[in-house]
């Protein structure tokens, strides 16, 4: 196994892995320092990025960090590179690729074609040399197009995920909320809620509900009840009308059985949801959940930092080409981002490697009660997001998710943004929201009993 | 016709415990709205952050005997970001634990919410009492910064066959003060979180009662001595088998 070193301060630190090395370089977080990775010292932190950046990208294709033997995420991320794509940075060491990012040269259309060539354990390696604004600034640059009945990921425009959960999943405080968010233009990324009880009647009920909404109001949305993928295979082989199926992943064959799934079964879902071919304007099914810390907490890290682990999650996300992936990033909780300045730094990598990687990547901007975080460092996290060109974001009523118990944007948050950068929704949703005089542009206030009647609302 | 659509959106708002806002006009989030928020994180931040009243909880437990214990998280720093630290005893605490044996070991313990802990602790030990009256109870041991497997080993080194930890769940907007109930057969240092019953949502918010969780624990503690276990192989079957066949 080669040793790495470098200098810092006139001292000399040794690396004995590259796992090490990459835990070493990673800015500090509480998930790292809790498995006994994390640098020693500020210095040997920084030593670590100087040994980072003379390493030859070509490295991380004959290091494993993770056994290729035993581990099928390693050995899906390895069979499927591709060395044409990788052609033109494949001279260049982790240093270089940084510099090669930040350059004009790097535009669109290159990042685009680099993509399939990048393993996210290079992805990784280069964000660890990366300031926030560079991580802004590349993934600003790159566009992931995703498409259903809905096209997400252009440039000059933010989606939003309505997430309308309800603590008992009441049908009628279901649709209250919905009707909040669309009152507010959100809910063009996906209608999707988190169910209370995962029993599949109660999954196919929630489905059946917000498909008649669709259909009723001649809607151009997707829905998605985010139960495990099992279930949904389940609700398709019985007819239920499921636009995305839904699963978390993480970037470990361990970590994901602990999450009950395999590469086969994830395959298997988005074989069944795109033999259903309720997409309109295009196919992309996966709806995909991920979150620094998730090994870690399922004791399935290998000794690899959270960040990399994370973006071996993205590594898996491809695979199926998907419709949304987000990062659920402050929800984990302090054992592993402890505090705003954590969550929002983790935020920014897990964007700018998903996008990197060529994911039409979200983020769930959020925080749980124990985190030392609020609403200020959400607010500072959407403005950085919106820079950054995320293709989505998750809103809730006031910001206050009640069924879950965390806090995540609200719909004036949205608008804000839109407002604020001048971000449109997705086009077909934003033709509808203007055929429903909901648009920026309405010609009254829109009749809150009459859309509470049409929906069924009972009030 | 301000007034119509105002009553009409609040019994809109009447169908769900969300922050639901109705407002056609959009716009920002009137300030009203937003010092509701910041008072009810503030509570939550409040229960996760200040001290349990112990001398309260004390005086709630009456002249039963107790045990005052703490983890290896010296603080509610150390606690938050090291968990592993909040499952064990500190070596001071573990020395004082006696070999008491009692059929049941109750732990009480902070965990994220010193508000769940003197609001409910002292009544649950209460209403256990009542709904186990042959059962021998210990000593109550009372932990700081401690998390659901610090009981384990306490009832470990009391050489006590099932373990119930009383513990502050993390507090959300809504609720700050919700107690959480978990029951361990043969608890030990390292049995996982899949071997034990959980009984959360102990609260006055529309939560389970204090006598309604009693009964249900002691529903499960009497079920895990007849299978000698806890967890995913013990489910809450009551009055299942008295249910009408639906053929």
């Amino acid at each position: 196994m080669p040793v790495y070193s470098a200098s810092a301060g006139g001292e000399t630190y040794r690396f004995g892995s590259l796992a090490r090395l990459m835990a070493a370089a990673t800015p500090r977080r509480s998930g790292d320092e809790l498995a006994g990775i994390a640098a020693a010292s500020e210095g040997e932190r920084v030593a670590a990025r100087y040994a980072l950046a003379d390493l030859p990208l070509a490295e991380f294709l004959n290091e494993a960090l993770v056994p290729y033997e035993t581990d099928e995420v390693t050995r899906l991320i390895l069979d499927s590179h591709d060395r044409r794509a990788f052609a033109p940075v494949a001279a260049m060491t982790v240093g270089d690729l940084r510099d090669w990012l930040l350059s004009e040269a790097a535009d669109t259309a290159a990042l685009a074609r680099l993509a399939p060539g990048l393993t996210p354990e290079m992805a990784a390696a280069v964000s660890k040399l990366m300031r926030n604004q560079d991580l802004v600034g590349v993934a600003r640059k790159i566009e992931v197009v995703s498409r259903f009945r809905t096209t997400l990921g252009l440039k000059g425009r933010i989606a939003t995920r309505l997430q309308p959960n309800h603590p008992a999943d009441d049908l009628a405080g279901i649709a209250v909320a919905v009707l909040d968010g669309l009152l507010q233009g959100t809910g063009d990324a996906v209608i999707g809620i988190n169910p209370a009880s995962d029993s599949i009647a109660n999954c196919t009920g929630i489905l059946e509900a917000l498909d008649r909404l669709r259909q009723d109001f001649a809607m151009p949305m997707q829905s998605c009840v985010l139960t495990h993928v099992t279930n949904t295979i389940k609700i398709i082989e019985a007819g239920g009308p499921v636009d995305l199926p839904f699963q978390s992943i993480a970037g470990t064959e361990a970590a994901n059985a602990g999450f009950g799934v395999d590469l086969a079964v994830l395959a298997e879902a988005n074989d069944a949801a795109r033999s259903l071919k309720r997409g309109t304007v295009g196919d992309n099914v996966m709806y995909f959940e991920t979150g620094q810390g998730a090994p870690l907490s399922a004791d399935a890290h290998h000794g690899v930092d959270q960040q990399t682990l994370e973006a071996r999650a993205y590594g898996v996300a491809r695979a199926y080409d998907p419709f949304l992936v987000n990062t659920v990033v402050g929800f984990i909780g302090p054992e592993y981002l402890y505090d705003g300045k954590q969550v929002i730094r983790a935020a920014l990598e897990d964007h700018f490697c998903g996008k990197l990687l060529g994911l039409p990547m979200g983020v769930d901007v959020c925080y749980t009660n124990h985190v030392e975080a609020d609403q200020d460092d959400m607010d500072t996290l959407m403005t950085l997001l919106a820079a950054a060109g995320v293709n989505f974001v998750i809103c809730v009523p006031g910001a206050d998710d009640v069924m879950l118990s965390y806090q995540t944007l609200a719909f004036e948050d949205a608008a804000w943004l839109r407002r604020v950068f001048g971000l449109r929704p997705a086009p077909e949703f934003e033709d509808w929201l203007a055929a429903m005089d909901l648009g920026p542009a309405r010609q009254a206030l829109p009749d809150l009993s009459g859309l509470a009647g049409r929906m069924g609302i009972p009030a | 016709m301000t007034n119509e659509i105002g009553s009409f959106a609040g019994r809109l708002r009447a169908l769900t415990p969300a922050r639901v806002r109705l407002d056609p006009r959009g716009g920002a989030a009137p300030l009203s709205a937003v010092l509701d928020f910041q008072a009810s994180h503030a509570r939550a931040r409040d229960a996760i952050r200040q001290p349990v009243d112990w001398a309260a909880v004390k005086a709630g437990l009456g002249d039963r005997p107790l045990l005052e214990l703490e983890s290896r998280a010296p603080d509610r720093d150390t606690y938050l970001r090291r968990p592993d630290l909040g499952r064990r005893l500190s070596p001071e605490s573990l020395a004082r634990v006696p070999q008491a044996k009692p059929d049941l070991a109750v732990v009480i313990a902070d965990g994220l919410s010193g508000f769940a802990v003197a609001h409910h602790a002292a009544a649950m030990v209460a209403a256990l009492e009542a709904a186990l009256p042959e059962t021998d109870l210990g000593p109550v041991a009372l932990v700081r910064q401690g998390r659901v497997a610090i009981g384990d080993e306490i009832a470990q080194a009391m050489g006590a066959p099932l373990c119930l930890m009383l513990i502050g769940e993390r507090p959300g907007l809504s609720v700050s003060d919700s107690l959480g109930a978990y029951l361990t057969w043969a608890p030990r240092i390292g049995t996982p979180d899949s071997a034990r019953n959980c009984v959360s949502n102990i609260h006055g918010k529309g939560g389970l009662s204090h006598r309604a969780a009693a009964e249900l624990i002691a529903y499960l503690a009497g079920r895990a001595r007849e299978i000698g276990a806890t967890g995913v192989a013990l489910k809450d079957e009551r009055g299942q088998a008295a249910l009408p066949s639906a053929e």
